[in-house]
């Protein structure tokens, strides 16, 4: 049998979020940049013009994208992934530098960011090279030849120097977790990051006699399995170096900018006009809007533009602000279904390769989704990341469009997986 | 198990953000009062700048009042365009560029559409105000000079940019901020705080009253007014006598380290910098980057002081116990200290003690004394150090601390300086020697030598020099208050003290004896050089001299600088002993013929040399060198040859030189090596 039409077989339940999420997103921006006078919907002087030209010209992408072969993206996730790498590398040279970023290149008006390309090639190779037959996650070599392939990319960005970016990369741990990634990786990053939070809060002496009270208890408790005095040591010694380093790292290593999020976040004394102008005006946005918001196009911190750049990552606020707590929780859900419904579909895959490219997809929207609103709403420190599908922005929503119909196709083609 | 993990964490987070937005948007109904507090518009109340006043009490500085046009680009509506620019006189091009401008800031908030009107512009717009929905009249005052002079002193307003407006959000566009000077140093002072005015608005963006009646409203801080240590008179009298020369003067009362005068020349009015004028006549001076007028040569010019330092090297050595005032030396026109290495003297020649060494500035004798001090540790290391850190109780070789924004560190070599030179070590006292006179790597500033005279005067502490004298209702600043204390003792100061007060009875200054005034002082000459199309070219030095006044009870310390005028009594010395004279005496002088020969005496042709090309003439300096020399007839054809190519790129030199439009950087400044081995030619011509 010849290959099945693949309109048949594409998942629609995705295309109709996915479509969804696209409109809504165009509708918070067009409110968030509300024209002086009264223009077309396609003034393209105007954001909400601009972001309508991107959607437009996403379709055709999503067309070219749905009628290649399937099988282009395994057999070349090598060349997209070298093809990346130098993007990133050619920035250092050629990329334009906003705000102490150097994370664009400019062609005329228009911006191209090469890192959002960047994670789906990655994911591709790392999909490649984790589906091999002969790759054991359990091995120490291989864990390293799979944390290489995002570990590379995200020393590039971290140059440039783009943290949030960075991070993005970072969380593909979770993907390599469901492939036989020993836990305790997943463990050191979540006990690494309390602790690091901890410390900058409480005194480190009390921390560290709480850690030391755990352990000793989880001693006296675990005495059926064997229970070596030096591993406990060690582990002791480990904890109480970072726990002590974290003054200096936060003194010494983090940015000025970066120090004053993370005082914003943990509460300590900040200035509302300054470092603490921008979360606070969001904040007040999102908790203004009460349950069912201030209505479309009524929202008085969006139209008094208090929220400094609010089409792109704020765009959240306007959501929160102008439909309420009834419109976030909507707009939430959306988000999780269309997660829920990748990894479900990566379930369903016949091969590895678009299993782990799939379930790569669903971790990227989703700590773009949670690092996105989180810092919004003062549980996140402050991290320009866009939220997919809804932020202003034509590469950023080009590459999320193309990150996700790549996988969309891989699900269409499946029947033909033999 | 692990297929779980990654859907439960997205509903555990999901969950986490929907109750952390229950709680904001639900349950915590603060934020939407901040929301309405938003949604109200602010209008500010801009209190009167602080006057400055002199130690005396004259009123320096005041106020104008002036007025801006405001524009909200979102609330232009039914404009007739061509009325409102033809009272404004504006074209529409400017006026459309104008408010383009203004929506890039914000469509939102008010930006200034048309900066400081006069009174008949302001008052042609103000009937009409009411028909141009969008724009309204916010006043401002401006700055009103009293005097002509103090404009390096004062510093300037102007309108903040958006770089000050995104690093300080106290300033909104079109606000003023004190730039340079005092109104940079003082400006939170000065400024006082904007009253604010929050008024509530409906939707239409109609003004409906005083939002809750106006609880959260405040009322403008006065700026407070500022009594400066300057005097006004001294400073008059300071720019009157450095008319047509390049320099400065620095005048410090040694008992508080209050500057009396704080004099660059070339200046210019403060008034030129006020009002619409500003701009284009602050990119002028910007940009004149021969005579530098922005420059404040009293902080800024740094140089090998030269003579006056002999004054460092002998308390030095006093301290160190190497010499005492009895300890002599013989002078033999010059003192040879190591093989082929030769010293030379002006002074006359003969057996020198310090006394004598010091009226006659003998630099065989102060090379000895230099040697000695060093040489009195087993390595040169130690003693360089000792010496230098000697030298650093004066406050040298480091920013001063002052409260005025420029500065120089001038610079004090220590011995890790000299290792970077001479990495394999070998470098001993001989090698330095030129430290002695002032010279080698020894580098300051005008402020730092009126400093240094202050120490003396006051035999060992003197206070960070200052400018401010009083703030109304606030101490001045602790540092200013605090007493630095040097390493050298207090007996050691005596007799260096009556060496300075013999340069007056039969030293370098005799002619600028004042009558009444026991003055001491030192004279100095200060070398310097300039890259001229690539080749460092030594200009003609300048003159240089330093003074208290009177002996016994010291009220004025004093330092001034002119740049190539020679000699330092040719120039320096006869202005500073006017100075000197003008503020203790406080009346007329009554040496007429020098103050009319100083005050209409001009060092332009000088100064023109340099843009004339006469240094770049390269024949000028071989017939200073090898006059008669035969041998340099065949060269001095071809060189000028060199020299009609030079002189058709002269023009393009000219413009290389100045190219530098950074007013801190100065092309006629001094290089930092010299050597007394390569200039002793020269120097023997001049000293």
């Amino acid at each position: 049998m010849k290959n099945q039409s693949v309109v048949n077989n594409i998942d629609w339940i995705t295309v109709l979020i996915y479509a969804i999420l696209v409109i809504l997103g165009w509708m918070n921006i067009y409110s968030a940049s509300l024209p002086l006078e009264e223009t077309s919907f396609f003034d393209l002087t105007q954001i909400y013009g601009k972001q309508m030209l991107f959607i437009i010209m996403a379709i055709p992408l999503i067309l070219v994208i749905l009628s290649m072969d399937a099988k282009i993206f395994e057999k070349y996730s090598t060349v997209f992934y070298i093809l990346g790498i130098f993007l990133l590398l050619g920035l250092f040279a050629f990329g334009k530098t906003i705000k102490g970023q150097t994370n664009w290149y400019q062609f005329g008006s228009f911006g191209f960011q090469p890192s959002e390309f960047v994670k789906t090639a990655t994911a591709l190779l790392l999909a490649k090279l984790v589906s091999d037959t002969q790759i054991n996650l359990k091995l120490f070599k291989h864990q390293l030849i799979a944390l290489a392939v995002f570990g590379f990319p995200v020393l590039l960005i971290l140059m440039q120097p783009d943290a949030g970016s960075a991070m993005i990369f970072l969380s593909l741990v979770f993907v390599l977790y469901r492939e036989g990634l020993p836990s305790w990786y997943l463990w050191t990053g979540f006990i690494g990051i309390a602790l690091f939070i901890l410390a900058l809060i409480v005194k480190p002496v009390f921390l560290i006699g709480f850690v030391l009270l755990v352990m000793i208890i989880h001693f006296i408790l675990n005495a059926r399995i064997t229970r070596n005095p030096i591993i406990y040591a060690a582990l002791f010694v480990a904890i109480t170096g970072m726990v002590l380093s974290v003054d200096y790292v936060y003194e010494n290593v983090l940015e000025p900018h970066q120090k004053d999020r993370i005082n914003v976040l943990i509460g300590e004394d900040v200035n509302m006009q300054k470092e603490g102008y921008n979360l606070n005006q969001s904040m007040i946005a999102i908790g203004s809007g009460s349950w069912i918001g201030k209505g479309y196009l009524e929202g008085t911190q969006t139209k008094g533009g208090f929220v400094p750049e609010q089409h792109t990552d704020y765009i959240f606020t306007t959501v929160g602000e102008e439909w309420g707590f009834v419109g976030a929780t909507v707009v939430i859900f959306l988000f999780v279904c269309l997660f829920l419904r990748i990894i479900y579909l990566a379930e369903r895959q016949k091969t590895k390769f678009s299993r782990i490219y799939g379930y790569c997809v669903a971790t990227y929207l989703f700590t773009h989704f949670m690092v996105n609103i989180a810092m919004l709403i003062k549980l996140f420190p402050t991290i320009g990341v866009p939220l997919p599908f809804f932020s202003y922005g034509g590469s950023s929503l080009w590459a999320f469009t193309i990150m996700l119909y790549v996988f969309i196709k891989m699900d269409a083609n499946k029947v033909n997986e033999w | 198990m692990r297929k779980l993990f990654l859907p439960s964490f997205i509903i555990v987070i999901a969950t986490v953000l929907i109750a952390r937005l229950f709680y904001l948007q639900i349950l915590d109904d603060s934020y939407i009062k901040k929301s309405d507090n938003n949604a109200i518009k602010i209008v500010y109340d801009y209190p009167e700048r602080g006057y400055i006043y002199d130690r005396n009490g004259a009123l320096l500085v005041a106020n104008q009042p002036s007025y801006d046009i405001m524009v909200i680009p979102k609330e232009i509506k039914n404009l007739d365009t061509l009325e409102f620019c033809t009272i404004l006189k504006i074209t529409k091009d400017e006026f459309i560029k104008k408010i383009e401008k203004a929506k890039v800031y914000s469509p939102r908030l008010p930006s200034v559409f048309l900066a400081q009107l006069n009174k008949n512009e302001y008052a042609a717009f103000q009937e009409k105000i009411r028909k141009y929905e969008g724009f309204y009249i916010q006043k401002r005052s401006l700055r009103d000079y009293q005097v002509e002079v103090g404009a390096n002193v004062f510093g300037y307003i102007t309108q903040v940019n958006d770089a000050i407006i995104e690093k300080n959000p106290y300033y909104k566009s079109g606000d003023l901020i004190g730039m340079q000077g005092v109104e940079q140093m003082y400006e939170e002072v000065l400024r006082g705080i904007k009253g604010v005015k929050y008024r509530q608005r409906d939707r239409f963006n109609k003004d409906i009253g005083p939002y809750k009646e106006g609880i959260y409203d405040t009322t403008a801080v006065q700026g407070k007014d500022i009594t400066l240590t300057l005097d006004a008179e001294l400073q008059k009298y300071g720019e009157a006598l450095m008319k047509n020369k390049r320099g400065g003067i620095v005048a410090i009362e040694p008992k508080t380290g209050e500057i009396l005068a704080l004099v660059t020349a070339p200046s210019y009015d403060p008034a030129i910098l006020v009002g619409r004028e500003r701009s284009k006549n602050y990119t002028a001076l910007y940009n004149d980057s021969i005579a530098m007028p922005l420059f404040d040569r009293g902080l800024l010019a740094e140089y090998p002081p030269g003579s006056p330092f002999k004054i460092l090297t002998a308390l030095v050595a006093l301290q160190e116990g190497v010499i005492d005032e009895q300890t002599q030396f013989v002078c033999n026109h010059g003192w040879s200290y190591g093989r082929g290495s030769f010293m030379k003297c002006h002074c006359g020649g003969g057996v020198r003690n310090l006394n004598v060494g010091i009226y006659k500035s003998c630099n065989a004798y102060f090379g000895n004394v230099y040697r000695l001090t060093i040489d009195k540790y087993q390595k040169p290391r130690f003693g360089v150090n000792a010496w230098s850190g000697h030298l650093k109780s004066f406050g040298l070789g480091n920013f001063m601390g002052y409260d005025l924004p420029p500065g120089r560190k001038g610079h004090i070599p220590t011995s890790k300086y000299y290792d970077r030179w001479y990495p394999n070590g070998g470098w001993r006292s001989s090698t330095i020697i030129s430290n002695s006179i002032g010279q080698g790597e020894v580098l300051m500033t005008p402020i730092q030598l009126a400093n240094m005279m202050a120490t003396i005067a006051n035999q060992g502490y003197y206070y960070t020099p200052h400018i401010i004298k009083k703030i109304k209702g606030q101490q001045i600043d602790k540092k200013f208050r605090t007493k630095h204390i040097t390493t050298i003792d207090k007996q050691y100061y005596t007799p260096v003290v009556n060496g300075l007060f013999d340069v007056f009875n039969h030293g370098t200054a005799a002619g600028v004896r004042v009558e009444g005034i026991e003055i001491c002082g030192k004279t100095g000459t200060a070398e310097n050089f300039t890259k001229i199309s690539g080749k460092r070219v030594q200009l003609q030095d300048h003159s240089v001299f330093v003074a208290f006044a009177p002996r016994h009870d010291p009220k004025i310390a004093i330092a001034v600088l002119v740049e190539n005028g020679h000699y330092g009594a040719t120039w320096a010395a006869p202005i500073s002993s006017l100075m000197i004279e003008k503020y203790i005496k406080k009346d007329t002088i009554t040496r007429v013929d020098l103050e009319r020969r100083m005050l209409e005496g001009s060092l332009q042709a000088e100064y023109d040399k340099v843009i004339n090309g006469f240094y770049v003439d390269p024949n000028w300096e071989k017939k200073n060198e090898v006059e008669g020399d035969k041998k340099t007839e065949v060269k001095e054809v071809k060189d000028e040859k060199k020299t009609d190519t030079k002189s058709g790129t002269k023009k393009e030199e000219k413009k290389e030189s100045p190219q530098k439009n950074n007013p801190n950087i100065k092309t006629t400044g001094t290089d930092k090596k010299t050597t007394v081995t390569t200039n002793k030619k020269q120097k023997s011509e001049k000293k």
